[in-house]
């Protein structure tokens, strides 16, 4: 693999065509100091002594690798579930919102301001907020309130302000906006908790640095296991793809290791109602970074659909439109209804009842060759307990 | 000459420069509002273009980029509404918009376009001036288009100085920490802003955008600059307006005298 092939972020933010920062003016000051901070906050050691330490006490990390024999039988291969269902919060998010908690005291801040879809994010961040004593509001889209109500009232329950984003479709792209112009409103005291791999540049890379702690656990953990720290697949959903960056970051430039990114078909990828980005989408600027998203002709964004709301959003993180790009990533649209039942039978096969996002990386199973020796490990982002209405009203189990 | 720079050398005070979205309230009365923006007596046209998700603005100018789109505007039936504007508009025109439409567009046939039909400037917010540089500076000017950037409260004077020295038409003061919308009146905390820029001199001339709604505070902009820029009170007048011609004049010179 030559230096051109190497998947990382170059000085300006850009993996290959995407990423970038395309910001207002006034943005610039906050984006700016977090890009000339980041990296040297997060080496110090001071830094990785608080953060490791809350990933390993207040986390649960390292969260099991476990290998899941029924569903191994089932599909014949060895396959192995990355168990980011057990983090704290029920999900890979805090994994991401504990690094930038930190980042943000480091750095002065006084309030936290974060985006949330399906509440995972928000919940998340309204979670380290309390653990750090700060103030903190989160933007949610009225539509997502509505049909998240659970989430909201842990956010609030955690002592967060919930505002109702009413712009636009008044669901995840919205909330992003609402919570851009609020930070234009509060530049000073202020940190915005990004919740994926999107946004401007240091953000997808920042964020894919907290994640990646889930590659670095998969390799040692694998090894104890099979005596390689590279599987032959990774899979993992998509939405913005905090959690695929995270499962995918230390295996991107092993050549040997296949990087399957599972996105969301909605109703089916030609159906008008997709969020399967990289299927339907086109180059272009979606919340401060060039990247693969979905728009109309004359570059309006298009609004997109998924049962899932985690996975509910038109654009990819920019390293992601790379991978798919250079023919790195494979990528799989999965249909709801697909989804639900890879979602209902991960729950008979091996008592786990996954969130629907991740359900969405256990049905890529069907829909990608491989081989019977092949190890996979699927990462399965988080747990079902957010989504029982949503079974509950899919019923057929 | 670029009509925004002879604007500026015959006039150093009190210039006006008034924004609207295009294909709002009707999808045709794009051409309408701006001879009635010309007709009362403003400097500069802003044309905005109509976006999706434009994170820069606040409710108003959200609400009338919504409309305008399920109106029907795109950048290709704004390019269609101008076509022959300059037998009619002869003071200088901006478009202002946010990035992906334009890149949809395809930013050298956009910026060919808007030399075809006479449009002398641009103002993209999410444009940064690194990207500027490196991309699109030579295209702007190989098309006689005047690029113009934002500076904040927050702006370093470093940047401010950056900014000045890749500007070539004028500087947009935003004139307070905050995303578009008219609020009451002007604080001490932005006097003392604009009083710092003052201080630096620039060689570009000024326009002070975002809560200037009337005359008191279009004066106070123009005592710091070389004027102002209004947007969302226009809109607001637009918006509930039934005689858009008359209602537009009328607010134009109630601003200005
Ligand atoms: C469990 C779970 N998985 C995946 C996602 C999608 O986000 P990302 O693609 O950034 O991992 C979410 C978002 O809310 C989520 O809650």
């Amino acid at each position: 693999m030559n230096e051109q092939q190497m998947i990382k972020v170059d000085e300006k933010g850009f993996y290959g065509k995407f990423g970038g920062a395309y910001i207002p003016e006034m943005l610039h000051p906050n984006v700016e100091e977090l890009r000339e901070n980041y990296e040297s906050i997060m080496a110090s050691k001071e830094f990785q002594d608080e953060f490791r330490g809350l990933l390993k006490d207040y986390v649960g990390r390292p969260t099991p690798l476990y290998f899941a024999s029924r569903l191994s039988e089932k599909y014949g291969a060895k396959i192995y579930l990355k168990r980011e269902d057990l983090c704290h919060t029920g999900a890979h998010k805090v994994n991401n919102t504990i690094g930038q908690i930190i980042l943000a005291k480091k750095l002065g801040k006084k309030r936290i301001i974060a985006e949330t879809g399906a509440g995972q994010h928000g919940v998340a961040t309204a979670t380290v907020c309390a653990l750090m004593g700060m103030d903190c509001t989160i933007y949610m889209g009225e539509i997502d309130i509505a049909r998240q109500h659970p989430n909201v009232e842990r956010m609030k329950i955690l002592g967060a302000q919930v505002v109702p984003a009413t712009s636009g479709s008044k669901t995840l792209k919205d909330a992003t906006n609402e919570a851009m112009r609020a930070w234009i409103n509060n530049p000073v005291d202020t940190h915005y908790i990004i919740g994926s791999v999107v946004g401007p540049h240091p953000y997808p890379e920042m964020v894919a640095r907290f994640q990646s702690v889930i590659s670095e656990e998969i390799k040692w953990q694998l090894k104890e296991k099979e005596g390689t720290e590279n599987p032959d697949l990774v899979i993992a959903c998509v939405g913005g793809g905090s959690n695929a960056a995270g499962a995918f970051y230390h295996y991107y430039n092993t050549p040997g290791v296949r990087l399957v990114a599972a996105e969301a078909g909605g109703l089916g990828v030609n159906s008008g109602k997709t969020a399967a980005t990289t299927a339907k989408g086109t180059p272009g600027i979606l919340h401060g970074s060039k990247t693969i998203l979905m728009q109309t002709e004359d570059g309006q964004v298009v609004e997109p659909h998924s049962i899932s709301a985690g996975l509910d959003y038109p654009g990819i993180g920019p390293v992601h439109a790379h991978l798919f790009d250079v023919g790195r990533g494979e990528f799989v649209a999965v249909e709801d209804k697909d989804a639900m039942a890879a979602g209902i039978e991960l729950s008979r096969l091996e008592g786990i009842i996954p969130a629907i996002e991740s359900a969405h990386a256990i049905y890529a199973l069907n829909l990608i060759e491989y081989s019977k020796d092949d190890v996979i490990v699927i990462n399965l982002s988080g747990r079902g307990d957010k989504d029982l209405d949503t079974y509950i009203k899919w019923g057929k189990y | 000459m670029n009509r925004i720079h002879k604007l500026f050398e015959n006039k150093k005070d009190r210039v006006l420069s008034i924004y609207f979205t295009a294909g709002f309230p009707k999808l045709e009365d794009t051409l309408p509002i701006m001879e009635a923006i010309q007709a009362g007596g403003a400097d500069i046209i802003e044309v905005g273009v109509p976006y999706s998700d434009p994170v820069a603005d606040g409710p108003t100018i959200q609400d009338s980029n919504m409309i305008a789109l399920e109106n029907g505007i795109s950048l290709k039936k704004i390019f269609e509404q101008l076509a022959g504007f300059r037998d009619k508009i002869h003071i200088p025109v901006v478009l202002m918009g946010y990035l992906n439409p334009i890149m949809q567009y395809g930013m050298e046939a956009f910026c060919k376009k808007c030399q075809e039909v006479g449009v002398d400037g641009l103002i993209l917010p999410d444009l940064p001036m690194q990207q500027y540089i490196d991309d699109y500076k030579e295209l702007f000017e190989k098309y006689g288009l005047v690029n113009t950037f934002l500076i904040s409260p927050q702006t370093s004077e470093k940047r401010i100085r950056e900014i000045d020295e890749n500007t070539s038409g004028f500087i947009y003061m935003v004139s307070s920490h905050s995303i578009t919308g008219a609020k009451a009146g002007i604080s001490e905390e932005q006097i003392s802003y604009f009083d710092r820029v003052k201080a630096l001199n620039l060689k570009n001339p000024k326009l002070i955008g975002f809560g200037i709604s009337d005359s008191e505070t279009f004066t106070t902009a123009s005592n710091y600059s070389n004027g102002a820029i209004i947007g969302s009170a226009f809109i607001k007048v637009v918006k509930d307006s039934k005689n858009l011609s008359e209602d537009i004049q009328r607010y134009i010179q109630s601003v200005v005298n």
